[in-house]
Parts: C-alpha cells; structure tokens; sequence
C-alpha cells in the first residue's frame, strides 16, 4: 500500500498529509512534485491543500494544468483513490474530475474554524468506517468554499447518493445556520459516479489526533487504508 | 492585434464581491447606483501575421478552457480591429 501527496507550488497542507499517513496510519508515502507527467506505484492520491499558484485566476484553476494532473486524471480513470482536501477539492472541480465548483464564501471573509460535518454517504472506500449520519467535527480554512452547481448536477449528486459531507450543527441538523459558506444544499463534499475520487472543503488530515482538538478525520485515512489492505489481498 | 476577453459571473450566481462594493458605494452617498457586478478583464496581444476570424476561434476556445469557468460565469471575446 503506497500513498502519494501532490505538492504543487502554494500547497501548504501536503506535510499534514503525508504526517498522517505516515505517523497515524504507519504507511508508505511520498511527496510528488506537480513536474512530474507520471505517477508511479500509488494506490492512493491525495491533492493537498493550500493556495496553489497563489489562487491566480480562479482558486484551483492554474494547478489543473500541472503536469502531474494528465496522471492524476488517467489514475482516476483507472479506479485509482483520490482525495482532493480544501485546495484539492476546487483542483478536482476545476479539472473536471468532479462536478460544479467552489466560489467566494458567501459571507467574503475567509473561514477558519471548526464545524460540523454530517456523513452522508458512508458506501465510499473514505468513508465506511462512519456511521451513516455520524456528526463529524473538523475545521475548515478557505475563502472559496461556498459549493455551486446547477440544478440538473444537483438533482443527479442526491440520486446518485454522491453527497458524502453536508454542513450541519452540533446534533446533525442540516441548517443554514450551520452553512458556513453559503455552499448549495450545504455540500461540504462529494464523490464521483464511481466512487473512487472525493473532494471535501473540510480538513480530516488536520483533525486525526486528539491533540489537535479532535480525532473524527482519522478515520477517512483508516477507511482508504482498509480498503487498499483487502485490495492488495486478493 | 489587441483583444480583450471579458468575463463575469452569470446573473444566476451570486456575486458577493459586487455586492460589497455596491454597500460601500452606497454608503459614500452614491444613491442612484442600484448594482454593481464583479468581472474580470483580459487584454491580449496576438501575433501579428493571426487573422481576426482565427484570433476569436482562438479566444473563444481559451476563454471556454481557462479563463471563464463555465460552472459559474459566462465571457466574451472582443477583437480589437473589428470595433474599430
């Protein structure tokens, strides 16, 4: 079982990544630079967070045309996992990978703070270890989080079950008192049609050790690494 | 040859960074100002030996690709020799 953290100019989060996989989990993990045009041996990819190229033009915008993300996008294709955190997220939006995009908070300001989470859907190789419905505390950090899409996109997220993480308060009631960002119907991540690639505006790899005022992000990694155990099994 | 690609986003979307400016505009006393919408703006120099029915295939092509996100806003492209 191999990890990969993409380090793109402006990442900052790509060292709480790879602390997580390799001191949390114990597993195998590199950092790979945004030059390279292959990936190499990796079961899972993670698009880190961070300001990559400054946010110039769009946040995400610049980085979807790395070299490393022609690989990135063929490794997803293949079935391979990828998670795209906060910066990584809109990086996934940006390049197609996932629909919609993430546009200026709805309140301007950039957020950083702890929220809620509700796991929405817990049938993904990130999140089977949740209970459906589980609360999830786990700060954000963004200025453009604020989830938009059009309705045809949004009615095909709920039929497919592919909203993974919605806003929520302190008892799991989805509210618009809970939405920090304005983000339509309080999306805080999805998946793809095939499951193997999330994008999520919250921080599960700053909140995988209770020193760090909670723990509920660990068990996203856990899950992945479960799933890549059974696969390397068979 | 000069063009310029405008781009905004579409009036279904949002657009907070308008909205702000339009409050404090409002609170310098500008009263008859009803709303302000944030855009960005392009200017771009093509090779000379470029014609202008090529320069806006190009542009149309690179706004779409890169410097608009269809998601959320909309552009257009202006070729400067033809307005002239």
């Amino acid at each position: 079982m191999k990890f990969g953290v993409v380090v793109f100019p402006g990442s900052n989060c790509d060292h709480d990544a790879y602390h997580v996989i390799s001191k949390v989990l114990g597993q195998p993990v590199d950092f790979i630079w945004h030059e390279q045009t292959t990936l190499g041996e990796y079961d899972a990819v993670i698009l880190p967070g961070g300001f990559s190229y400054g946010d110039y033009l769009r946040a995400g915008a610049l980085a979807r045309f790395s070299p490393i993300m022609g690989a990135v996008r063929e490794f997803a294709a293949r079935g391979g996992f990828v998670l795209g955190i906060c910066n990584g997220f809109q990086i996934l939006c940006e390049s197609g990978l996932l629909p919609g995009a993430l546009m200026r908070n709805r309140g301007r300001r950039f957020l950083c703070q702890f929220v809620h989470v509700r796991v929405e859907a817990t049938d993904t190789p990130f999140t089977h270890l949740y209970r459906p419905g589980q609360v999830l505390y786990l700060p954000i950090a963004h200025g453009e989080g604020n989830y938009y899409c059009d309705p045809e996109t949004l009615a095909e997220l709920r039929r497919e079950h592919r909203i993974v993480f919605r806003y929520c308060d302190a008892n799991g009631r989805v509210t618009e008192a809970a939405n920090p960002n304005g983000s339509l119907d309080n999306i805080a991540g999805i998946c793809n049609r095939e499951r193997n690639v999330l994008g999520m505006m919250p921080h599960p790899e700053r909140a995988a050790e209770e020193i760090l005022g909670s723990s509920d992000g660990r068990a996203l990694f856990q899950s992945l690494a479960l799933v890549l155990a059974a696969m390397a099994r068979e | 040859m000069r063009a310029t690609v405008h781009v905004r986003l579409k009036k279904s979307v949002l657009d907070p960074q308008g909205q702000a400016i339009h409050h404090a505009i409002r609170t310098l006393g500008y009263e008859s100002i009803r709303e302000i919408r944030q855009g960005k703006y392009f200017e771009i120099e093509l090779e000379d030996d470029v014609s202008p029915e090529r320069a806006r295939a190009l542009l149309e092509q690179l706004a779409r690709d890169v410097l608009a996100n269809p998601v959320l806003e909309e552009y257009w492209v202006q070729i400067e020799e033809e307005s002239e």
